[in-house]
């Protein structure tokens, strides 16, 4: 985490697109996993979670950043936690006022955002150290990162423990759902899958870049 | 400790409580308001939940009353906000005849408690629908007591029919395996979810030998709204 570039010479562009491929909070960063796959079993969960997650880490990241030059580096981790938390409390309120159905099905995790380390690993790593445009663009790109990572799992768990997809079914009757895949065991197995499609790209974007090197000597 | 922090000069207090201090009491006026701003709403969800399930569980109720539970045995209609007296809700058909109460109960499942609604009705003397308020049963398995058929079908008409000084029930919900319900009082189990489903028949039981004796005998104190 500490290692991504922060200085002020890159393209805005790349803190945006960053976190939605190249560094995924999900699949590259593997943070944020109790989440992830604690409400990833539908996908109208994961992406609540996702857009909730998303929120937050946009107005800390958009707060914290704002403040940089405010808060002495000593009290720094308690005011970051404190705006996060107080984020985190207002998406709940907000959900509550949407829907409870919404509220119920999310249950504790959306109070465990506040300990999700993806933003308070970006507040630290970030946004105490950028202007406001940039940590804004940071943050919707890991946003988005990670709600199209929990938007991948659920789907993939809902479509075969279920036999839906944002609750309209998609099989014959006759389809016998995979209930393991609802279970704690089917997010990992789908977590499983998804990690080891990113690191084959990894490897063969790797491979490509070296055999063009190569080439050009 | 890095070297930035070696060189920098140690910070002064007034700069750390100034920081604290102020960002805690935006942190405040911000979590107050929205939570002044949600409150009604929030609040008229939750009323229009509780309204769709007592409708559920009554079918063919179209208005409904709470009453409150007053000493022992005396019911009457609840004006302002609840007291923590046990509450009833009374529905009322078209015609403002009385259909029957819907009663809530809760008990432990298998992860958490179970919160639940059940309906009763006068005429048939039996629970005739019930509607899981809250559970945290396992996604797949457990949570089939909201979802599957069959295990609903127990509930359409699940007999707490009383003896005849109106005491106590004549027979006690119970449950048993799946497939080998013989009686209208018993509640046929879900294979799969075999503790979910019978943690359900517990908690109607303790709540109906508490409740049906008392609404029994106090009949027309929920026929003042018709």
């Amino acid at each position: 985490m500490a290692g991504l570039p922060s200085h002020e010479d890159t393209p805005g562009t790349d803190e945006f697109i960053k976190g939605l491929w190249r560094d995924n909070p999900v699949f590259v960063q593997v943070l944020g996993m109790c989440p992830a796959l604690a409400v990833s079993n539908t996908a109208r969960n994961a992406l609540a979670m996702g857009l909730a997650t998303l929120f937050v880490l946009l107005m800390s990241n958009v707060v914290i950043s704002s403040l940089r030059r405010f808060v002495p580096r000593e009290v720094r981790i308690a005011t970051y936690i404190l705006i996060i938390a107080t984020f985190v409390t207002i998406v709940d309120y907000v959900i509550q006022a949407i829907s409870l159905d919404l509220h119920r099905a999310l249950g504790a995790f959306i109070s465990l955002i506040v300990v999700n380390c993806l933003i308070l690993g970006r507040a630290e790593a970030f946004a105490s150290k950028n202007t406001v445009g940039r940590s804004a663009l940071d943050a919707l790109g890991m946003g988005l990162g990670f709600t199209t990572a929990l938007l991948s799992l659920g789907a993939v768990r809902e479509i075969l423990g279920g036999g839906t997809l944002f609750g309209l079914p998609l099989f014959h009757d006759a389809f016998q759902p995979w209930v393991v895949m609802i279970l704690p065991s089917g997010g990992f197995f789908t977590l499983a899958g998804w990690l080891l499609l990113f690191n084959a790209l990894a490897e063969r974007r790797e491979r490509r870049a070296t055999l063009a090197a190569e080439a050009l000597r | 400790m890095n070297g930035m922090s070696a060189s920098a000069p140690p910070t002064s207090a007034w700069p750390m409580y100034r920081a604290l201090v102020g960002i805690g009491l935006l942190c405040g006026l911000l979590i107050v308001s929205v939570f002044e701003l949600t409150r009604p709403v929030i609040e008229r969800n939750q009323a229009e939940a509780l309204q769709r399930a007592i409708f559920q569980v009554l079918p063919g109720a179209r208005s409904s009353a709470t009453f409150r539970l007053v000493g022992e045995d005396r019911f009457e209609i609840l004006e302002g906000k609840p007291d923590g007296a046990p509450l009833a809700y009374a529905g009322y058909d078209a015609d403002r005849q009385l259909v029957g109460l819907a009663l809530e109960a809760h008990g432990m499942g298998y992860q958490d408690v179970i919160r639940l609604l059940y309906g009763y009705s006068f005429a048939e003397q039996a629970v005739i629908g019930i509607r899981v308020l809250e559970s945290r049963e396992t996604p797949g398995l457990g949570d089939k007591i909201e979802t599957d058929p069959a295990f609903l079908a127990n509930f359409e008409r699940l007999d707490v029919s009383l003896s005849d000084d109106l005491t106590r029930l004549l027979h006690p919900i119970e449950a048993v395996k799946h497939g080998t319900r013989e009686h209208p009082w018993q509640v046929d189990g879900i294979t799969g979810a075999t503790i979910s489903s019978a943690a359900i028949a517990d908690i109607l039981s303790q709540s109906t030998s508490w409740w049906i004796p008392r609404i029994r005998r106090n009949l027309d104190d929920f026929r003042i709204a018709e």
